[in-house]
């Protein structure tokens, strides 16, 4: 079903808002309200307009902060991980391990060691541009890796 | 006027609630308004860049079929047009008067090694990024 550009409008609200605060919680609730979509459409809604359910969309933009304060600053790992949004330094490793495929602090050590050529870009789109490519939801790939048949829910966006 | 690049547009889903946005919301000035049957050929103008018009176009006949306006309008409403900079002198400032004019800000100022920065969209969906460079850094 094609989706009206005023849907897509009110959709890419609920994006923008994970955009700017990625390091709170987004309970489907509170993204369908956003987005002024009942919470029974909202995850299928916007997996249609972005192409991933939410939480995943979520999870990248973690991600992609932290990669950015593991290259910027000396803020030590734990550190970041709270301020990424996650409650444990753990899930923090773990998932960012499952999607970029290593660690924060090898992440940290490579970066610092390539050093910034990238000053003129506009640090936005230096960040659009490392933001992670996830086509498999992080609980999924553990799924599957566990050889669990059960298919990943897309209701279940709550983290 | 000195050889260079005149026109560059952006889709709009309604060019009157786009006008009303970039002309009462940010400042611009309108340069060109002008009907042909159903085509409206719209321009408007940042009042400190005379040489430079941004358009303000809407998808459809006779530019596009309405399978292509539909998809455009898509495109745009996703926020899936190319970046759009405007350079301002006091990013904070302008941010205060936009927002208070109610233009939808997606990220406030921000800090970043010596310049700021904000980002807003407009109504269709294009998004602007508002930057406040080091002065005399460019």
């Amino acid at each position: 079903m094609t989706q009206s550009p005023e849907l897509l409008r009110r959709l890419l609200r609920a994006k923008d808002r994970m955009d700017a605060a990625s390091d709170e919680e987004w309970p489907v609730r509170r993204l369908a309200q956003v987005s002024g979509v009942s919470e029974a459409h909202f995850a299928r809604s916007f997996k249609q307009a972005f192409g991933v359910p939410p939480h995943r969309y979520l999870l990248t933009r973690r991600v992609e902060r932290a990669k950015t304060l593991l290259r910027d600053t000396d803020l030590s790992i734990t550190e970041i991980a709270f301020q990424t949004g996650w409650e444990s330094l753990g899930t923090f490793t773990r998932t960012f391990g499952d999607i970029t495929g290593g660690s924060p602090g090898a992440l940290r050590a490579r970066e610092k060691a390539a050093g910034h050529e990238l000053g003129v870009i506009p640090a936005c789109y230096l960040m659009a541009a490392h933001r992670p490519h996830l086509t498999t939801a992080v609980s999924e790939k553990r799924r599957q890796e566990a050889g669990d048949i059960i298919s990943a829910s897309e209701t279940m966006e709550v983290p | 006027m000195s050889p260079g690049v005149e026109v560059v547009g952006v889709y709009v889903h309604d060019q009157d609630e786009a006008l009303k946005f970039y002309v009462e919301k940010l400042g611009f000035r309108v340069h060109t308004d002008v009907k042909n049957g159903d085509y409206r050929w719209l321009t408007v103008q940042h009042p400190e860049q005379p040489d430079f018009q941004l358009g303000l176009f809407r998808p459809g006949p006779p530019m596009q079929d309405t399978a292509t306006a539909q998809a455009l309008n898509a495109m745009v409403a996703k926020g899936a047009m190319p970046p759009l900079v405007m350079v301002v002198d006091d990013c904070r400032a302008s941010y205060d008067r936009l927002a208070n004019r109610g233009v939808e800000f997606t990220q406030e100022p921000v800090n970043r090694y010596g310049t700021v920065d904000a980002s807003f969209r407009d109504p269709s969906g294009n998004g602007w990024k508002m930057i406040q460079t080091r002065r005399g850094a460019q």
